[in-house]
């Protein structure tokens, strides 16, 4: 299912090593940087962002985090993103990629707890192998913590209160994780693939890394396309990758018309869109958009983790009247509804749940403009 | 001179039992969670609190006049071990356990910010305790159970309570309907 | 300058907050506070003692302030 990229020489696909033995001899030992903070540096040259979604740059979380005296590094590869496939191919692929990122970012924290959270299956049974592998290899022992399967379980807060043996939901910010995190400690929650980023910024340097992507946008990221994945330069073009309207960036993210601008912030910004974690989901042909977002926004309404009231009350009621008009039995002020509704839950919550849902819908609203008129006509041109 | 005390620390205890009993209703009533009638949801929180806390100052004068008083014949160990008493042990000690209740509801309501809603709403329940003790102390204990007005004051006051509890469970059974 | 933040995973939607702030929060349909900026919640220097009653008030410690 894996393809690599035909014009690039992957960075973190290619890595792949079925043993420890193997990985040596293809990378070598893990290029310690030589103490606490030294990393930063490299990481802010290189522009390296955060590849979970929310594309913060790294180097900045984990100066922040080094300031701590007890910090904890926290791999995230909980993948609880329906049709993403990059982090369980990852951690399969080359586990100890990811385990060299993680002791390095130990090793720029200062960190002396690790945790690696992801979903029971392979992906968890290559790491736990993986780490049988690495006696005398870690500075730091990695935990491996299981991830359970619903949305907002990958969430920053929610993976902490999952690692401290609570309910996986997000928590109230008052407190950035970096500065009260796990248990309170300064905590550094980074993606796993960010974390094999790490290792090969280590390994071959930031102006290495700089030699593809865009000069904002460094680095390449994996993508997933109908459950295939793929590594690909930041900034490719879309065309290269899907045809026809797409929804980029997950559930969380935003339908394109077609797939003209390029994969990235900068490019995708206009169109109120970001490239998120890699996923996306090009409209099947024959297949009515308003009719997959309805399903979709009705996925996302039960993912609620039902802690915050206008999450809990609005969700729902958006995905209600959204399927309404995918059955074109909604009222004639459907769509002011639907603006009005996701007014209400932007920025309303512990986690963005219900923003990333309220994005969803109103790029659905704008994409599908035409499809809109014609279903509260009584009609769908599928 | 002890007259005035006896005096003082019977209306004292009287009227600490009424705002009791308003602030008990008025939590009661409030925890149901829809506003009471034209009242803004705050002035009611206003009125329970500052009702709680004028209660817990009035029995403050109702422990220390009564210590003071050579006729109730009451020792400092009352005041918070309760059932130790030589005169009435059984209604002294309901009294005594009714302010040990309520000093906890007080404290840990002070420190609302600190304690936590989870720690402040479990020690908040003693409240259901301390009102009914308290007003059994009223009755048994007090000189006074015997008139018509205490009589009828404790009456209306169980009434106020009950009424509020009432109120609370049909608009929770309306709710979850 | 102090903000007013909102803990979600705590607040009930009692409404007490919108009496007390009217000028900074309203309700939405469900009874929880709308702020009419978004967010955490910009107090103006003559609304802090108002917004202090608000988080005092709040039946669940859902509001805290947070000095700019």
């Amino acid at each position: 299912m894996t393809t690599m990229d035909t014009r690039v020489q992957p960075r973190l696909l290619d890595a792949a090593a079925a043993d420890l033995g193997e990985h040596h001899r293809g990378h070598g030992p893990i290029p310690w940087q030589g103490g606490v903070g030294r990393m930063i540096g490299e990481l802010q040259s290189a522009g390296l962002t955060g590849r979970g979604g929310a594309g913060f740059p790294t180097w900045r979380k984990v100066a922040e985090v080094a300031t701590a005296a007890r910090a904890v590094v926290v791999a995230n590869g909980a993948e609880t993103e329906p049709g993403s496939r990059k982090d369980d191919t990852l951690l399969r692929r080359c586990p100890h990629l990811v385990l060299d990122g993680v002791q390095l970012l130990v090793e720029a924290t200062g960190a002396d707890e690790a945790y690696l959270y992801v979903k029971p299956g392979d992906a968890m049974a290559s790491v736990r192998h993986a780490l049988t592998e690495r006696h005398g290899w870690d500075r730091v022992a990695v935990r491996v913590v299981a991830a359970p399967n619903r949305f907002v379980a990958g969430e920053e807060s929610a993976v902490l209160a999952a690692i401290a043996g609570r309910p996986a939901r997000p928590a109230d910010k008052w407190l950035p994780v970096v500065h009260s995190g796990l248990r309170g400690r300064a905590t550094l929650v980074q993606n796993v693939e960010t974390c094999a980023h790490v290792a090969q910024i280590a390994r071959n340097g930031a102006r290495w890394f700089r030699g593809l992507g865009t000069r904002d946008e460094p680095g390449t990221m994996l993508v997933t396309v109908h459950g295939a994945v793929r590594e690909v330069p930041i900034g490719i073009a879309l065309s290269e990758l899907v045809t026809g309207p797409v929804l980029v960036g997950g559930y969380h993210g935003a339908w394109l018309s077609s797939p003209a601008p390029h994969l990235s912030r900068a490019a995708l910004a206009p169109f109120g869109a970001a490239p998120g974690a890699g996923v996306l989901h090009p409209l099947a042909p024959g297949r009515c958009g308003l009719v997959e977002t309805a399903a979709i926004t009705r996925y996302l309404a039960g993912e609620s983790a039902g802690q915050c009231g206008p999450c809990r009350n609005g969700l729902p009621a958006t995905a209600a009247l959204l399927s309404a008009l995918a059955d074109r039995t909604a009222p004639p002020d459907a769509v002011h509804r639907l603006d009005h509704l996701t007014g209400l839950v932007v920025g309303r919550g512990a986690c963005r749940h219900p923003d990333g849902t309220a994005r969803l819908i109103r790029s659905t609203l704008t994409v599908f403009g035409d499809e809109v008129r014609l279903h509260l006509a009584g009609r769908c041109s599928r | 001179m002890t007259d005035a005390l006896w005096y003082l620390g019977r209306g004292t205890g009287v009227m600490a039992l009424v705002l009791l009993t308003i602030s008990v209703a008025l939590g009661v009533a409030a925890r149901s969670g829809e506003p009471l009638g034209p009242l803004p949801r705050f002035a009611v929180t206003a009125v329970h609190r500052n009702s709680g806390l004028i209660a817990s100052v009035l029995l403050v004068g109702h422990v220390v006049t009564l210590l003071l008083d050579p006729y109730a014949q009451l020792k400092l160990i009352d005041v918070l071990v309760p059932f130790l008493g030589t005169a009435e042990p059984f209604w002294l000690g309901l009294g005594t356990l009714g302010l040990d209740l309520l000093l906890a509801v007080v404290v840990t309501s002070l420190l609302r910010m600190r304690v936590g809603v989870r720690g402040w709403r479990a020690v908040h329940w003693v409240s259901y305790a301390a009102w009914p003790v308290s007003l059994l102390h009223t009755l048994g204990m007090g000189t006074d159970a015997a008139t018509p007005w205490l009589l009828a004051l404790s009456v209306l006051c169980f009434v106020a309570v009950a009424a509020a509890a009432v109120y609370r469970l049909t608009l929770r059974a309306e709710v979850s309907r | 300058m102090t903000t007013l933040h909102i803990d979600w995973t705590a607040c009930h939607g009692r409404g007490l907050c919108a009496e007390l702030l009217p000028e900074l929060l309203a309700t939405d349909p469900w009874g929880y506070p709308i702020a009419r900026t978004g967010g955490d919640v910009d107090v103006p220097a003559e609304l802090h003692a108002d917004a202090v009653t608000a988080t005092k008030f709040c039946p669940r410690l859902a509001l805290r302030l947070r000095a700019r």
